[in-house]
C-alpha cells in the first residue's frame, strides 16, 4: 500500500525521504532532552502545517484561525480526563468530531453566503476569537484561570492515557506527520484532490464543468478541521496545561500557517520543511543570542521576523519549489 | 441602574468609537485603493502611542499637541515602506501579502519590547479627570477631546480625496488600476501616498487613544482586528463606513461592559462581524453591487 502511494515519485525524492524518516526515528536514541523537545516542537507544526495545507494549499481556502480546532481538541480531551477520567483515546473520537462539526459550520456559513478570500480568512479569525473569549468564560474549563491535567511521575509509559516520557509524545507526532503525508498524497491523487486543485485555481470555471465546489470545498475544511483536532488532544496531554490566551490566540493561528507558507504552500513537503527551518530557526536564534551574552526579550522576535522578511521577499513560492529544483527532484506541486 | 448611566455609557462608547473609526479609516483607504490588507495595522498604531508617551514623558507635549507631528511620522514610515517593500507585493497572493505583514508586524512589536519594557504605559494629562456636565450627562474631558480630533482628522481625510487634484488620482487608481496607468498616472507613488496616509490615520488614532487608554507592546493584534472588524462591518472601502462602523463597534462595547462583563465585550463586537458577513457582506454602509 505504501509502495503504491510512493509510485511516481522521482527515486531520488523516495530515498531522501526514507533516509529523513530513518534518521527521525532513530533520533531518540542520541538526541539529548534538548533536541527532543525542538525535535517535538517540529513534528507538532509539521503535522498542524500538513493539516491547514489541505484547505489553503490544496483547496485555495486561506484559514486564518486553525487555533480554533486545535483549541477545541485540546479541551475537549482535557475536560474529559479532568471531570470524568476518559481517556485521551477516546477524548480523541469526540474531539475529532466536534471539531469536524465546527469546521462544517464555518464552511457553511462562509460558502452558503459566498463568503470568499480576505473576507473568509477574516471570518475564521472571527470565529476563533470568539471561541477565545467564550472559553474565558466558560467555568466548565475553569475559564481564564486554565484547565489544568494532573501531572505526577510515570515509571513507565502508559500509552492509553498518554502518560510519560516525551519520547512517547515523539513517536507519536513522527507516526501522525508520516501518516498525514501519505495521506496527503493519497487526497491529492484522487478525485477530490483533483477537484480541489480545479477550486483553487478557478472556482468560476471548476463550477462550469460541473464540480460541486461548495460540496468539496466542505470537505477540505472537514478533513483539516478534524486532523487539527489530533494535534490538539496531543497539545493538551504534552503540555498538560490550557489557557484559552494560549490555544485560541490569533498569534497560535499564525504560528501554525508560517511553516507552510514558508515552506512552500500547496506542496506535499512544504510544511514540513517549513516546520524544520523555521523551528530550527527560531532554536538557533536563543543559541546564537545566548551565547552572544545578549539577553534583551524581543530580540529573538526581531531577527526571526526579518529571517521571515528575508525568505518571503526572497522566495515568493516558499523554500521547497526552489531547493527541490535545486536538487533535481522535480516539483511536488500539482 | 438608571437611564442616565446607560445615556452616560453610551456617549462614552459613541465617542471611543469615533477614534476607533479613524484607525479603521486608515485601513479602508489601504485596503480601497492598493487591495492590501493591512494585518500590521494595529501593531503600527502601538508605534504612534509609543511615540506620544516619549514625547510626553521627555519633552511635556501633550498628544493632542503631537497629533499632527506623529501623523506625519507615521506617514513618512507608510510611505516608505509601500515604496520600498509592499509595491513589490502588489501582484502576489494574498498569502504572500498576509506573511509580509505579519513578519512587519513581528518586528514592530518586538523593537517596542525592546526599547519600551513589557509594562503598560500610558499619559497623564492635567485635564484626565476633567468632565463636562451637560444637565444629567457628564462626559469625559479626554474622550470628547479624542472623539472631536478624530472627526476632525477623518473630515481632512474625506476633503483631501473630495477635493483635491492627488486625491482625485488616487480615486482613480483604486476605481481602474489599468486606465490608472493608461491615462499616465504615477501609480506605484500614487499607492504609496495612500498608503502613508492610511498610516497617518492610525498615527492620528493612536495619540487621541492614548488619551482613553494604557499602551503596551503586545496591544496590537488585538486593535488590528478591531480594525478588521469596523471596517467589514461598514464595507471594506467604503470611508463613511468606517466612520459608522467605528461608532458602532464603540457603542456595543461600551454597551456588553455595562450590561455583562467588560472582558467579554470583544465577543459581541466579532458577533456583529459574523452576522455582518452572513447577511450584509459588502457592510453596512455600502449598497450590494449589481
Amino acid at each position: 500500500m505504501i509502495a503504491r502511494l510512493l509510485e511516481g515519485m522521482p527515486r531520488a525524492a523516495a530515498v531522501l525521504l526514507a533516509l529523513l524518516f530513518a534518521l527521525m526515528a532513530a533520533a531518540p536514541l542520541f538526541a539529548g532532552d534538548y533536541l527532543l523537545t525542538v525535535l517535538i516542537l517540529i513534528l507538532y507544526f509539521a503535522y498542524v502545517g500538513q493539516a491547514w495545507n489541505i484547505m489553503m494549499g490544496f483547496a485555495g481556502q486561506l484559514s486564518l484561525g486553525h487555533a480554533l480546532y486545535v483549541g477545541l481538541g485540546a479541551y475537549t480531551a482535557a475536560a474529559l480526563f479532568v471531570h470524568f477520567g476518559i481517556g485521551p483515546w477516546i477524548g480523541l473520537a469526540a474531539a475529532v468530531p466536534l471539531c469536524a462539526l465546527v469546521g462544517a459550520f464555518v464552511g457553511f456559513l462562509a460558502f452558503r453566503f459566498r463568503v470568499a478570500g480576505v473576507y473568509f480568512a477574516i471570518l475564521t479569525i472571527a470565529v476563533a476569537e470568539f471561541a477565545r473569549v467564550g472559553f474565558d468564560h466558560l467555568d466548565w474549563t475553569r475559564g481564564s484561570a486554565g484547565l489544568f491535567l494532573p501531572v505526577a511521575q510515570y515509571a513507565r509509559n502508559d500509552l492509553w492515557h498518554l502518560r510519560g516520557h516525551p519520547v512517547m509524545f515523539y513517536y507519536i507526532l513522527l507516526s501522525a506527520t508520516a501518516i498525514a503525508g501519505l495521506g496527503c498524497r493519497a487526497l491529492l491523487r484522487s478525485r477530490v484532490g483533483y477537484f480541489w486543485l480545479a477550486i483553487r485555481e478557478d472556482e468560476e470555471a471548476a463550477r462550469a464543468l460541473g464540480i460541486d465546489t461548495f460540496r468539496y470545498k466542505m470537505v477540505a475544511v472537514v478533513i483539516s478541521a478534524a486532523m487539527t483536532a489530533f494535534a490538539g488532544v496531543i497539545y493538551a496531554f504534552y503540555y498538560n496545561n490550557l489557557f484559552p490566551e494560549q490555544v485560541f490566540h490569533i498569534s497560535r493561528s499564525i504560528e501554525i500557517i508560517l511553516g507552510p507558507i514558508v515552506g512552500g504552500i500547496g506542496t506535499l513537503f512544504g510544511p514540513i520543511l517549513g516546520a524544520f527551518v523555521l523551528t530550527g530557526l527560531a532554536e538557533m536564534l536563543t543559541g546564537a543570542l545566548a551565547a552572544l551574552g545578549i539577553d534583551i526579550p524581543g530580540a529573538k522576535q526581531v531577527f526571526y521576523g526579518i529571517c521571515l522578511l528575508a525568505v518571503i521577499v526572497a522566495l515568493p513560492e516558499g523554500i521547497w519549489p526552489w531547493l527541490s529544483r535545486r536538487l533535481g527532484l522535480g516539483s511536488d506541486k500539482p | 441602574m438608571s437611564f442616565d448611566i446607560f445615556l452616560n455609557v453610551a456617549i462614552g462608547g459613541v465617542l471611543t468609537g469615533l477614534v476607533y473609526g479613524l484607525m479603521a479609516l486608515g485601513l479602508s483607504v489601504i485596503f480601497g485603493v492598493v487591495r492590501v490588507v493591512n494585518f500590521a495595522h494595529g501593531e503600527m498604531m502601538t508605534v504612534a502611542m509609543y511615540l506620544a508617551v516619549a514625547a510626553f514623558t521627555i519633552l511635556h507635549l501633550d498628544p493632542l499637541l503631537m497629533l499632527v507631528p506623529i501623523a506625519a511620522v507615521l506617514f513618512a514610515f507608510g510611505y516608505l515602506l509601500q515604496a520600498g517593500l509592499i509595491n513589490r507585493f502588489i501582484a502576489r497572493p494574498e498569502h504572500s501579502q498576509f506573511l509580509l505583514m505579519v513578519a512587519i508586524a513581528i518586528i514592530i512589536v518586538n523593537v517596542l519590547l525592546i526599547l519600551f519594557g513589557p509594562d503598560a504605559q500610558n499619559v497623564q494629562v492635567a485635564y484626565a479627570f476633567d468632565s463636562l456636565q451637560v444637565g444629567p450627562l457628564i462626559v469625559d474631558a479626554t474622550k470628547l477631546y479624542a472623539g472631536l480630533g478624530a472627526i476632525a482628522a477623518a473630515g481632512a481625510l474625506f476633503a483631501f480625496f473630495r477635493f483635491t487634484q492627488i486625491g482625485t488620482a488616487i480615486r482613480a487608481c483604486a476605481d481602474n488600476y489599468t486606465g490608472a496607468l493608461v491615462v499616465g498616472l504615477d501609480v506605484k507613488r500614487l499607492y504609496a501616498l495612500t498608503f502613508g496616509l492610511g498610516t497617518a490615520c492610525v498615527g492620528a488614532a493612536g495619540c487621541m487613544l492614548l488619551l482613553i487608554f494604557d499602551v503596551t507592546p503586545t496591544v496590537g493584534p488585538s486593535y488590528t482586528l478591531l480594525a478588521f472588524v469596523i471596517v467589514i462591518t461598514g464595507g471594506l472601502g467604503s470611508m463613511p463606513g468606517a466612520l459608522v462602523g467605528g461608532v458602532l463597534i464603540g457603542f456595543t462595547e461600551a454597551m456588553a461592559g455595562l450590561l455583562f462583563t467588560p472582558s467579554a465585550k470583544s465577543m459581541f463586537a466579532f458577533a456583529i462581524l459574523v452576522l455582518v458577513l452572513l447577511f450584509r457582506p459588502q457592510g453596512i454602509m455600502r449598497r450590494r453591487p449589481a
